[in-house]
């Protein structure tokens, strides 16, 4: 590797140091990738001629028809709510800020099931459509299945748009307001206004959401199971499930990943001659506007449409469902246990994805330069492949270790250690961390890069050390993006389904292997109460990763926490 | 990071390493694609009778790759799953071993297991035709889904699963693949809505008037009129009946739930012990009581509500047959776009 080298060479230049590490942990997640090119290379007989003449143009097409539909959903739910709340005052405001990310809780499986079964034609909403027509049976009217294109679409749409509202509004909220009014005086209106300034300044950050909805989407593949919609991850595992091709199953995986590294490359070549540089210490905000009652309550009931629709509506159902089964045979005592390994689990791969996702982001900050970003591409990589894969690599990668450290103790010691991570959930919190560090070191990037230079200069010629400066001045200064990026970073590992499946150690069930467990044999109504724990636990991050936004905004000067 | 945010994670991190089990003597690992409320009840019946401690992981898709991966440190003794493809997939990844019981032979039809003793079926379910209760329809073939009688009127999981490729390959096996092909685009015309979802939804479908006829596994409607899923559930049961559809030329496809030793398990000894519990009289009764499945060895008794669908006669090509066309079945129905 030209990195270790490249930092010997350069131990001498500022933070050499943390570029090696930044070279280091782009390794760690590189090895699974690297796992699965070794699966991938055995070869697979006549895949390709095969998915070339059947399923891969229908596949394509539909992946495409998918990205572009949740694309389009989410970002215009995500723009217009988070422009919404920072741009018009009105009652009910401050609650629809932190209501519209609630449907991040809601998991993608779960809503597709839910939704099914809502509107299902013996579901309360089409029986109470056929009462008020007067029809008595779901034989004379039915509305159009949910399990279509449409449907999955819109469901995703719903729970996926977060992603979009929440560095939208981030951004929205930093934009300095100092600009808006420039435009304001000079005759444009509040909406061209959001046309013309706010959207265009704030595109970064509308991509990097809808980057990360649109990843989730491709991840997605319960959803996509319970809603028939046949996508390029719906054939990676029928490559490896049902025709035992796992090295075909790699392949398909890893052109899936060319096509995103590709995307991404796109994204930001697009907007490669445009910087965006923000006032940290953003004397001042856009002052919100006064709108008049009645305009105020179509925005509020505007706004409150995707919180019903993404998470209300669902949690009441599974609350329902939940209650029923509750009724029918009590709460198995299983649940505390399940509660207590799932916070563990998420909390341990949280910890550790901080972490290095600092070490990466910061990289960038003390050594801007193509390597520290090439870096932070690598080690952010994993997102972009769906988790059975990254699993399938964190167990070719781990086992193998496993295997390794195990003969040596019985060779040297005469002791068996038996799997030491995969028999312990390090390997879980390994496959969470390669997943989910894009979430982290991007978000701390974005938190790193509003902090202006000037700040570097002040605080070293003051008399800091660099360490002084990274733990008194950054450290602070991006505790916002540091603390958001963690809960999405916890509510994302609760939710999380296919590597937690696949490397938990014996004995060991979370809510979401519970669920699934439930769901696969078709006993959904016993999965509820699962399902219900699931969203309950990631509400309370996400109601608190609402209060980090409000209380940057009334967050005193960065320059005073200099002093 | 403060000191007590340290504390915390460092603590929880401990716990969850603590969490992992060390196996020790008179204890068995189970890895297991079979949902654990399926197996629990017969596990703990096993403890109980034996005092051995069963250790299980519930996996769902990798079950052969982790096993493989952990190799010689594999801690699993046994490996449990549906579907005759999915055991012949162990064998074939290397991954079992083969187990050498009279009990087990003698207990198991020969069809229901691996020539070498490298698998062993524990139970059975069968391909049905659920079909709207006033339906006039008494008897079925699988042939008759291609008719275009039921056009728009037939419900079924995704062709991929593993549970229609099996009835697919079942097709190959008696007409040729490419009679099949032509049948399976002629299902696929019937298709009421997407080929998928689970198999209960045939029943809820059905009752939601959305199809007439769904292909779904006998021991569902068990679980959905015992009332055990629930009261939404057994109006879903009482919605259809049942037929068991035979070829033209045979019976009813069948397939099997079954287990491997694993090739390193540590236990072998008691693995076995715990394999020939499972075709004991108890146990292949709670298959059938508790599961709603066909008990494995010949005698055993049946649910009265399984037994309700008449004498299953299963269809005569056999298990290894039905497993060689499988993957020729995943590609046929990528070829129609069956789930498309």
């Amino acid at each position: 590797m030209p990195i270790s080298s490249a930092a010997a060479r350069l131990t001498k230049r500022p933070g050499s140091r943390w570029l090696t590490f930044s070279g280091i942990i782009a390794l760690i997640v590189v090895f699974p990738v690297a796992g699965l090119l070794m699966e991938a290379l055995k070869g697979s007989a006549g895949l390709w001629a095969h998915l070339f003449s059947t399923t891969l143009p229908v596949a394509l097409v539909d992946t495409v028809i998918l990205l572009l539909g949740v694309g389009v959903v989410t970002a215009v739910l995500g723009t217009t709510t988070a422009w919404m709340v920072t741009a018009y005052e009105f009652p009910g405001r401050r609650v629809l800020e932190w209501a519209l990310l609630l449907p991040l809780a809601v998991p993608t499986y779960i809503i597709a099931y839910a939704y099914l079964d809502i509107l299902h034609p013996i579901g309360s909403v089409q029986g109470a459509i056929r009462w008020m027509l007067g029809y008595d049976s779901p034989r004379q009217f039915r509305l159009p299945d949910v399990r279509s294109m449409t449907g999955c679409i819109l469901l995703l749409g719903f729970v996926l748009y977060p992603y979009v509202y929440i560095p939208t509004r981030a951004m929205f909220l930093t934009q300095s307001g100092n600009l808006i009014d420039a435009a304001r005086t000079l005759g444009i209106s509040r909406r061209a206004v959001f046309w013309r300034i706010a959207l265009p300044l704030a595109r970064p950050a509308v991509a990097v959401g809808i980057s990360l909805a649109l990843m989730e989407t491709l991840n997605d593949v319960g959803a996509a199971e319970f809603l028939g919609v046949r996508t390029m991850t719906v054939s990676i595992y029928t490559t490896w499930i049902t025709r035992s091709d796992l090295p075909g199953a790699s392949q398909i995986a890893l052109a899936l990943l060319l096509v995103v590294v590709a995307l991404v490359a796109l994204e930001r070549w697009a907007r490669r001659k445009q910087r965006y540089a923000t006032d940290a210490r953003r004397s001042r905000g856009m002052a919100l506007q006064q709108v008049s009652a009645w305009k105020g309550m179509l925005l509020l009931f505007s706004g409150l449409i995707p919180v019903l629709l993404g998470f209300g509506a669902p949690a009441l159902y599974l609350t329902t469902e939940a209650w029923k089964r509750y009724q029918f045979a009590g709460i198995s005592p299983r649940i505390l246990d399940e509660a207590v390994n799932t916070i563990a689990i998420a909390t341990a791969a949280t910890v550790v994805t901080i972490g290095l996702g600092l070490v990466v982001a910061y990289a960038t900050r003390v050594r801007p330069g193509p390597k520290s970003s090439w870096l932070l591409r690598f080690a952010t990589m994993g997102y972009a492949a769906p988790g059975t894969v990254v699993a399938i690599g964190v167990l070719i990668v781990l086992a193998g270790l496993d295997r390794f450290i195990d003969r040596t103790a019985i060779a040297w010691l005469g002791v068996s250690t038996g799997l030491l991570f995969i028999g312990s959930g390090a390997a879980v919190v390994y496959a969470l961390t390669v997943r989910f560090l894009a979430i982290s070191a991007g978000g701390i990037e974005a938190g790193l890069s509003r902090i202006p230079g000037s700040l570097d200069h002040a605080s070293r010629s003051l008399g800091q050390s660099r360490a002084g400066t990274f733990l008194h001045v950054h450290l602070p200064l991006s505790r916002a993006a540091i603390s958001a990026a963690a809960l999405l970073v916890f509510v994302d590992c609760v939710k999380e389904l296919p590597a937690t499946l696949l490397l938990r150690p014996l004995n060991v069930e979370t809510f979401a292997t519970h669920l699934y467990g439930e769901a696969a044999r078709g006993t959904y109504e016993e999965a509820s109460i699962a399902a219900l724990a699931i969203v309950a636990i990631s509400i309370l991050p996400v109601i608190l990763l609402s209060q980090v936004g409000r209380s940057r905004a009334v967050a005193p000067s960065p320059i005073g926490s200099l002093q | 990071m403060n000191l007590r945010a340290i504390k915390t994670s460092t603590f929880l991190v401990s716990s969850l390493l603590l969490t992992a089990s060390v196996a020790t003597a008179a204890e068995i690992n189970v890895y297991t694609t079979r949902e654990p409320a399926l197996v629990a009840p017969l596990l703990e019946a096993f403890t109980k009778s034996t005092g051995t401690k069963v250790n299980t992981v519930f996996l769902k898709d990798g079950l052969a790759e982790r096993v493989a991966s952990e190799g010689e440190s594999s801690p699993a003794d046994i490996l449990m799953t549906v579907d005759a493809g999915n055991l012949v997939d162990l064998v074939e990844k290397g991954v079992t071993q083969s187990a050498e019981s009279t009990v087990l032979t003698s207990a198991i039809p020969e069809q229901l297991r691996d020539a070498d003793g490298h698998w062993f079926a524990l139970s059975m379910r069968a391909r049905v035709l659920y079909a709207a209760k006033d339906l006039d329809l008494a008897s079925f073939n699988y042939e008759d889904l291609a008719d275009p009688k039921w056009k728009g009127k037939v419900c079924i999981r995704s062709g991929q699963h593993p549970y229609n490729t099996a009835l697919f390959a079942d097709y190959i096996a008696h007409y040729g693949a490419e009679e099949t092909e032509k049948w399976l685009a002629g299902v696929k015309d019937n298709l009421a809505r997407k080929a998928a979802g689970g198999d209960r939804d045939s029943a809820k479908d059905i009752l939601g008037g959305i199809c007439d006829i769904g292909i779904a596994n006998s021991y569902y409607v068990g679980l959905m009129t015992s009332g055990k899923g629930g009261e939404e559930q057994v109006k879903w049961a009482e919605a259809i009946k049942v037929i068991l559809p035979t070829f033209k030329d045979g019976g009813t496809q069948v397939n099997i739930s079954g287990a491997a030793i694993a090739k390193h398990a540590p236990n072998k000894a008691e693995a076995v012990k715990l394999l020939e519990y499972l075709v004991s009289d108890e146990a292949q009764k709670i298959y059938a009581e508790a599961n709603y499945e066909y008990p494995v060895k010949p005698g055993a008794a049946i649910d009265p509500i399984i037994a309700s669908f008449g004498e299953l006669k299963i269809d005569d090509k056999s298990l290894a047959e039905i497993v060689s066309h499988r993957k020729q079945a995943s590609e046929l129905v990528d070829k129609v776009g069956f789930d498309n």
